[in-house]
């Protein structure tokens, strides 16, 4: 490679002290690229794979993004006609004699099922993590490629067939499962209790086993790859906090969901093989069943042994990115790098002993709530050392607003606003009155829904040059950003309202009950921010596919003058990412506006007489 | 229609698609440098601009929804426990809302001041000890602060009750709630969920008698100022027992029973004339009903239900009222009228009780015609007139067509028995009649081995046989016409006179 003719200031400087590990003598670029499926399909490039993810997430959100559209539909406009949209939903759409056409309550259920289990699992967790954590491990500790790159390649399979498995339940003649994300036993557990628990369920728990095993393969391989493929030089500490947050995600996701996993095969055996491990004393049908001795509450604490760690997997990518863009885009250090370190290590610590704080008013002995206040209460503090510290990064900076910036900015503002909402849920006794209604539902929307995509759109518009050497469009990102912070504090901010005049959350209609119906205008509120912002979207997955082919190209291979080593690629990186040998690392990832330097790239070594940071 | 919108759609793509070329051309011809510059400047006035707008926009909606806001106006808890809850819910609002300005406010200023500027040196601040010990300490001083008093509210507001309560159960099922209230004995009675009938809708066990008086009420209603433990249950699969006025929620899980303690502190009434100046409340309960009461006047408590219990989960609704201590007691009594047992189970087949029932209604008929009997008897022997010194066996029979006695003519006869041992100077004639039907001699006969059947009986008991005579009249001395049945049946008879005493 040394013979290339016009060499780069980066391969100039990896090639004199770079770390030789002959990759590029065995010619395992046939082997990884040969044909079509090789290159695009059955790749095992952790860098087609992120790509792989990425689309495969944004078709997702459209997916469940769009199902939020018809059921705020439903609260917004319950007396609009829908017949229009019979022919997409077919039977689910019943027209009365008037013409007028109106939602089936079990298929509201059902939208809103599939809504909470697409967007947290398909979009936030492998959409985000799984994009994300593919793409930047290798290229910033400095790797040729994942661990195992084969494990990698059937990580994103199994995810693909989580989907489409999912993806067919919704048209089977019983509906997709209907009881909620969270799939609570009994409803879950007896088809003759909703229709949606009949094959939809069966589906589900398919679906959930097959994603469970794409995430364990995946963060094997993260965890592995981080600790064991490390370039030299590259210590833990000098690791950008991208990488500090994908490590920390891939061990809660390797503990937490074998948990889930055993919680729905208890399900399965419930359901078919008529154990009794949630289910006793139950009439139903006009008929007493059988089982006797089994706890609905069992499968709570399991679910939520997972639901809890689940919701910091979806975030702690999020703040990993957007520390990283936040610090490259205000031309300063991270604030507290080592603080923000430990901030994530003890927020994935504590996630793990207060899961039982979504089970305040379930029947758990009231005694047990003591801990998990003190706990989820607790786990505020490091959060809030976070969110200072993204403060004052910015303070005395040099911003430069890219959408990736916005986003980040945007990021750290929901997730005060939702953060803070937080508090109020976690405290029990306030819980009593707070729990199943819209404010739980305001709170956990903005701090891991919004915030999360805003996480996942800035790593999008600053990462997109690397996965396709081009920019996405920057004026349209802009109008994506402004459009969907203002309208996504319209669309949660007002339900705060309806949670504390009590309204519950998983409602078809208000009007049977006096102390509901009254908030009409706000749902229609609510229900056209929706739909703005669902179009900025649009607009946004026009600017991603467009871009890709026709975006302004990359013409230097660091366009955002960043420190971390995926940037000393070249532009078209290919596989093994460097072309000849390994870059090895000097100093850690944050030294922007060092001694009067803009940046100081981490193949760089110390000058004499400088004082490393860390 | 469906065309319009895909056209539609994809007429918005193409101008989207050519805005994003226009711009970039123009920051080509600009230069990017300036593009940038210009961008740049307008994004950190719109950071001004939108934390501002955000701030207003909040107080703004506050301000307009603050009737709904917790423990504010109308909206303060119905219940005891709940007032502490909402005092709680305005402390953590303090702290949280000091944070939450102070920190957006920095957020998009800093925004906005630290934006890119040629030239700027960036201040190199990597970290610094003592910063990130205050914001550590002070956080967590806070939260300090509202666990221990969380945990305070909390455990007063879940801890079951010794003292004197109220206790009735809600039983929710797909897709309603069912309520029961204990009835006289204050206790409500076991159940069984095998026990599920159309006519059992709470699988009560009619076989536990603290059942027996518990009734089943269409709504909640309860005395203001007394505690309240409310049992709740489930049928079916998971619901949860939502009183949003009184901060009250708690899942029903089938096979788990859970309960709730609480005390209402405002009656219907009171809340009532709470909303009756809130100006959501002033509006015709049904707006095409000019005739219908305002909203407030149409107040009232309402159960919900808070689990996602299947497809009609949104329609679990139950009025409560709470009223006071004599409207109460007003109300249960007429209640009690209506209690479930005695209305419905009493005497039907699932009616454990029904043959202990029908004995003991038994046992108190014989006692009855014992006591007449015996009564008949002394006037007999009391009276003077010839006539009246007799007294009829009404309920001495013997088998159709036969002399032979039936079984139910030994407690008549065991009761004569017994007077003829108190009486022991008593004689008398046992007379057979009967009515006009076939052949006289026949008749004459079969009344003559009835008679002497009684005869037999009596003397078979320990009576000498000096003191009876057996006669049979046949159809001789009839006492109604033989021209009908109800006559005939009547001139069927055993009756005994009186010879001696």
């Amino acid at each position: 490679m040394a013979t290339k003719s016009v060499l780069a200031p980066e391969d100039i400087l990896i090639e004199e002290l770079g770390y030789e590990d002959h990759f590029h003598e065995h010619h395992e670029d046939d082997k990884y690229r040969s044909n079509f499926f090789s290159t695009y399909i059955f790749s095992m490039d952790h860098k087609m794979i992120a790509k792989q993810f990425l689309v495969t997430g944004i078709f997702w959100a459209i997916i469940g993004a769009g199902m939020s559209i018809i059921f705020r539909l439903q609260l917004g406009f319950p007396e609009e006609n829908m017949a229009w949209i019979k022919p997409l939903l077919g039977k689910w759409i019943v027209v009365n004699d008037a013409g007028i056409g109106s939602l089936a309550p079990e298929f509201y259920y059902a939208l809103v099922t599939m809504h909470g289990t697409i967007l947290v699992f398909f979009v936030l967790t492998a959409g985000l993590s799984g994009t994300f954590s593919n793409l930047l491990i290798p290229l910033q500790i400095g790797a040729r490629d994942m661990a195992s790159p084969m494990l990698n390649m059937m990580s994103y399979w199994f995810f693909f067939l989580a989907g489409l498995i999912m993806f067919l339940s919704l048209f089977l003649s019983t509906g997709p499962f209907s009881g909620g994300w969270t799939a609570y036993p009994p409803l879950s557990a007896l088809p003759q209790a909703s229709d949606g628990s009949a094959g939809g369920m069966t589906m589900w728990v398919v679906s959930l086993a097959f994603f469970v095993v794409s995430v364990l393969l995946g963060g094997i391989n993260y965890i592995t790859t981080v600790l064991n493929m490390r370039t030299k030089g590259m210590t833990m500490w000098r690791l950008p906090l991208t990488i500090w947050a994908f490590f920390v995600t891939a061990i809660l996701g390797l503990l937490s969901f074998p948990v889930l996993l055993s919680g729905l095969l208890l399900t399965m055996c419930d359901r078919g093989l008529g154990t009794s491990f949630y289910l006793s004393e139950i009439f139903i049908g006009g008929q007493a069943l059988d089982h006797v001795g089994g706890s609905p509450i069992l499968y709570q604490h399991l679910f939520w042994f997972l639901g809890h760690p689940e919701v910091y997997i979806i975030i702690l990518p999020a703040m990993g990115l957007v520390s990283e863009v936040m610090s490259v885009h205000a031309r300063k250090p991270i604030f507290g790098y080592k603080a923000m370190v430990y901030s994530i290590l003890a927020i994935g610590f504590l996630s793990f002993i207060v899961w039982a704080h979504h089970m305040f008013m379930s029947g758990v002995n009231p005694f047990i709530s003591n801990f998990f206040v003190i706990f989820t209460l607790i786990i505020a503090v490091p959060s809030a050392v976070k969110v200072f510290n993204w403060i004052t990064t910015l303070y005395g900076g040099n911003i430069r607003f890219t959408s990736a910036m916005l986003f980040s900015i945007g990021f750290v503002s929901m997730f005060i606003s939702g953060g803070l909402t937080g508090i109020f849920l976690g405290n029990s006794a306030i819980d009593i009155q707070m729990h199943d209604t819209y404010f739980v539902v305001a709170h956990f929307h903005i701090v891991m829904g919004i915030a999360a995509f805003f996480g996942m759109f800035a790593g999008i518009y600053n990462w997109f040059p690397k996965m396709y050497g081009r920019f996405m469009n920057e004026t349209l990102g802009k109008i994506h950003f402004w459009g969907t912070l203002i309208g996504s504090y319209a669309i949660f901010w007002p339900l705060h309202y309806l949670g504390m005049a009590g309204v519950p959350r998983r409602y078809y209609r208000f009007d049977s009950f006096d102390t509901f119906s009254h908030f009409a205008t706000l749902n229609k509120f609510v229900t056209i921010a929706a739909i703005v912002v669902f179009a900025l979207q649009i607009l946004f997955v026009i600017n991603f596919f467009y871009s890709i082919y026709k975006g302004k190209k990359m013409t230097t291979r660091n366009p955002w003058k960043a420190n971390t080593l995926e940037w000393t690629t070249p532009i078209d990186t290919g596989h093994g990412n460097w072309p000849g040998k390994i870059p090895t690392v000097h100093r850690w990832a944050y030294d922007y506006g060092k001694d009067g330097k803009d940046f100081i790239s981490q193949i760089k070594p110390l000058e004499e007489g400088e004082v490393e940071v860390h | 229609m469906g065309i319009i919108i895909i056209l539609s759609l994809i007429l918005i793509g193409i101008v989207v698609v050519q805005i994003a070329r226009i711009t970039e051309l123009a920051g080509k011809l600009r230069g990017e440098e300036e593009a940038m510059m210009d961008s740049n400047r307008r994004n950190g006035a719109y950071m001004l601009l939108f934390v501002v707008g955000f701030l207003i926009f909040c107080v703004i909606s506050a301000m307009y929804y603050k009737n709904w806001m917790l423990g504010y106006g109308p909206h303060i808890s119905a219940s005891e426990h709940g007032v502490a809850l909402d005092g709680l819910f305005d402390t953590t609002l303090f702290f949280t809302g000091i944070v939450f300005v102070v920190t957006q406010i920095l957020l998009f200023w800093y925004s906005y001041k630290y934006q890119y500027k040629p030239g700027r040196k960036v201040l190199f601040l990597a970290h610094d000890t003592r910063l990130e010990v205050f914001w550590t300490a002070i956080p967590a001083a806070v939260m300090c602060f509202l666990v221990v008093k969380g945990l305070i509210v909390w455990n007063e507001a879940m801890a079951d009750t010794n003292d004197e309560y109220i206790e009735i159960e809600a039983m929710g099922q797909q897709f309603n709630w069912l309520i029961r209230y204990p009835g006289t004995d204050n206790r409500l009675g076991e159940r069984n969920y095998k026990l599920f009938t159309a006519s059992n809708p709470f699988g009560q066990d009619w076989t536990d008698t603290k059942n027996l008086d518990d009734f089943h009420p269409s709504e909640i209603v309860l005395p203001k100022g007394k505690k309240v433990r409310v049992r709740i249950t489930s049928k079916d699969v998971l619901h949860n027992f939502d009183l949003p006025h009184f901060r009250v929620k708690m899942d029903a899980i089938p096979g788990l029973p859970t309960y709730f303690v609480f005390t209402p502190t405002t009656t219907t009434e009171e809340y009532r004339e709470r909303l009756k100046t809130t100006p959501e409340y002033q509006a015709l309960s049904d707006p095409d009903d000019p005739g219908s009461p305002m909203l407030w006047e149409a107040f009232n408590y309402e159960l919900a239900c808070a689990e996602l219990c299947g497809k009609g989960h949104y329609s679990m609704k139950r009025v409560v009222k709470i009223v006071e201590q004599d409207e109460y007691e007003a109300w249960a009594a007429l209640q009690q009228e209506q209690a479930w047992y005695p209305n419905n189970v009493k005497g039907k087949d699932e009616d454990p009780f029904k043959e202990m029932n029908a004995a003991k209604e038994k046992k108190m008929e014989l006692e009855t015609r014992r006591k007449n009997f015996m009564e008949s008897i002394n006037n007999a022997i009391n009276a003077t007139e010839a006539k009246d010194r007799m007294f009829k066996l009404d309920y001495v029979k013997y088998q159709t067509g036969s002399a032979l006695l039936a079984d139910e003519s030994s407690d008549e006869l065991d009761n004569l028995v017994q007077a003829l041992t108190d009486f022991p100077n008593l004689r008398l004639e046992l007379a057979g009649h009967t009515d006009n039907i076939g052949n006289p001699a026949n008749n004459q006969a079969l009344s003559q081995k009835r008679a002497e059947s009684v005869y037999t009986y009596l003397t078979g008991k320990g009576i000498a046989s000096n003191r009876l005579t057996a006669v049979g009249y046949g159809d001789t001395q009839p006492i109604e016409s033989n021209d009908n049945e109800e006559g005939r049946r009547k001139n069927r008879r055993t009756e005994a006179r009186i010879t001696s005493n």
